[in-house]
């Protein structure tokens, strides 16, 4: 066993953030762990950008290029990371929990029989190799765990470590897909993406929330115009997707996605347990909202009693004139 | 065609959990317990395509407590018509390798070409088990499937995917989770809810089933809990009533904390 491979998704020209993440918390392992840092880069037409990751500290990229690894599906991942695995006998192999890694990690771990950790916010030298922490019940407690034997798989929480350049260079190294018949299954046959400059709720560093006090789905429109302002993502209560303001993809919370930006700022939210678990593990929290007794409050790091309708706007207006 | 729910009992989620740290494994005996939310449009999903005619039997499989069954009735209440739950002390502790295993197991038994998920469980979150189950059962597989057609052996389905909404079309058998924008799950009615107690509620030990005992519970586990530790809770920090001047106040607050 031998070295690290994270695993990084190819977005445009360049990589998710996460990816980038994760490589630069790899560096700090790596010496602990033993081996070289390698990364695993597999999709349609992404031989051009593989080298980019040698700046975050990848020694080695191993790049498949094939048309169904541009699918978004993960059987034909799988297929190919499996061989590497098989030739490179990587220590650790670690993924960015988008959907698609969540996926390719999952399948790969399965048919490996190998140990997955999911939801890790922390990654550290530990045991045989490294342990993983992941905060369970949205963040009131914190589980560290390890692997019973290896490869040694993991999810990473996208926000959980800082992306910074060190420098190096890469060698890439082109591997060519073998993909079963039976990875090929299930094809991709429509693509519809999402709306230009739409952040995702998981990757997004700041998120702009709305709930119950917001009174009307239209009135969703204030947060968008602060989400918009900030580059954050529009997050939604439970309150507020059930009454059909929102849709599914966006509520925060135990019934919908559990999420740490840097900045989380909650408007006419009142943070019930349901709300909390999701979002409490943010760096910073900011919430408005006229009850002054809601419990929120009891969590934010700074929070404003008054109407949201009269502060969203003039924020949103004080921002927008820092932006220039 | 007979369709397989994967469905999983959960701490009620309107209340506070904890994880015991000696054990490393949640406090199953605190509060109420409940048919995992997010497995509630599975279930609907598949009593759908039955009362449509596309399928002929919905069957609910299970790995938990033998009191989970109580929990798990309320799928039977929306309109499934059988369920077997797989109950070992041995299958405790089971992490997503060994509930892979057992599941996989008792679907190889089914005959069931479709198998359908929710896209997570409210207790541990992880949202691996469609994508592992498609693999160790060697079917086709998808997840975050937003709405699903079936056209004789092929499923169509639209998926969320991390750019937006794709569409994938894949041969039965399959292995599907779906994900809250399918469908709005129904309230049991008072008859479906008595009629659920009649209906059949299979509880196997390992070996009824024919899982292998090695394969799960702590002796199939990938990964083994060290500690558990409870992090200070959140403190409140400042809350000002807003004077005309809340918007100021909190952009100082970001410029303070530079992340504006």
């Amino acid at each position: 066993m031998a070295g690290i491979l994270v695993v990084a998704e190819p977005q445009g020209s360049g990589f998710r953030r996460v990816g980038l993440e994760i490589l630069s918390k790899a560096r700090e392992l790596k010496d602990s762990v033993g081996g070289p840092l390698a990364a695993y880069v597999g999709g349609s037409g992404v031989a051009d950008q593989a080298a980019q990751l040698g700046a975050y500290g990848a020694e080695k990229v191993f790049v498949a290029d094939h048309e169904a690894l541009g699918s978004g599906l993960a059987a034909p991942h799988v297929d190919v990371l499996a061989k590497l695995q098989a030739e490179n006998d990587f220590s650790a192999i670690l993924f960015g929990g988008t959907v698609q890694g969540r996926d390719t990690a999952a399948a790969l771990a399965a048919r490996l029989g190998a140990g997955l950790n999911s939801d890790s916010t922390d990654l550290a030298p530990g045991g045989s190799g490294l342990q993983a922490t992941r905060p369970a019940f949205g963040g009131q407690n914190l589980v560290q765990s390890t692997w019973t034997g290896g490869p040694q798989i993991a999810l990473v929480r996208p926000n959980s470590f800082q992306a910074s350049e060190s420098g190096g260079s890469a060698e890439v190294v082109s591997v060519t897909p073998e993909i079963s018949e039976g990875a090929l299954r299930a094809k991709l046959t429509g693509r519809k993406p999402a709306e230009e400059g739409k952040v995702s709720l998981e990757e997004a560093s700041i998120i702009v929330s709305g709930g119950r006090g917001l009174g009307a789905p239209e009135n969703f429109a204030v947060v968008e115009a602060l989400a918009a302002s900030l580059g954050a993502a529009v997050g939604a209560s439970r309150a507020a997707v059930d009454a059909g303001w929102y849709p599914h993809p966006n509520q925060v919370g135990q019934t919908g996605k559990t999420v740490s930006p840097n900045l989380y700022i909650a408007c006419g939210i009142s943070g019930a347990v349901q709300h909390k678990v999701g979002m409490q593990t943010s760096d910073v929290i900011v919430a408005i909202n006229k009850d002054e007794e809601a419990p929120i409050f009891q969590f934010a790091d700074f929070g404003v009693v008054g109407d949201l309708f009269d502060i969203v706007p003039k924020l949103t207006e004080l921002i927008n004139q820092r932006n220039g | 065609m007979k369709i397989a729910v994967c469905v999983k009992e959960v701490p009620d989620t309107t209340a506070e959990k904890r994880i015991d740290p000696g054990t490393g494994r949640l406090v199953r005996d605190e509060g109420d317990r409940m048919l995992n939310e997010f497995d509630k449009y599975a279930v609907e999903e598949a009593v759908r395509l039955k009362e449509a005619g596309a399928a002929d039997e919905v069957i609910l499989i299970s790995l938990g407590p033998e009191k989970a069954v109580e929990s798990l009735r309320q799928a039977l209440a929306m309109g499934a018509d059988s369920l077997v739950l797989v109950s070992d002390p041995a299958a405790a502790g089971s992490d997503y390798l060994g509930t892979a295993a057992a599941l996989a197991k008792v679907l190889e038994d089914s005959g069931a070409e479709l198998v359908l998920l929710g896209s997570e469980s409210t207790d541990a979150r992880s949202g691996v088990m469609a994508a592992a189950l498609g693999e160790v059962s060697g079917r086709a597989w998808v997840t975050a499937a937003n709405s699903l057609a079936l056209n004789g052996g092929t499923v169509t389905v639209e998926r969320q995917s991390d750019d937006g909404v794709d569409t994938v079309e894949l041969p039965l058998p399959a292995v599907i989770s779906v994900t809250k924008a399918i469908n709005e799950p129904r309230y049991p009615s008072l008859k479906g809810i008595m009629g659920a107690k009649k209906k059949p509620q299979e509880v196997k030990s390992l070996a009824d089933a024919g899982i292998d005992a090695s394969k799960v519970g702590e002796a199939g586990a990938g990964t083994k809990v060290l500690s558990v530790e409870t992090p200070p809770a959140r403190q409140a920090g400042q809350v000002v009533k807003d004077e005309g001047n809340g918007a100021q106040q909190i952009l100082d607050f970001l410029i303070e904390k530079k992340i504006v």
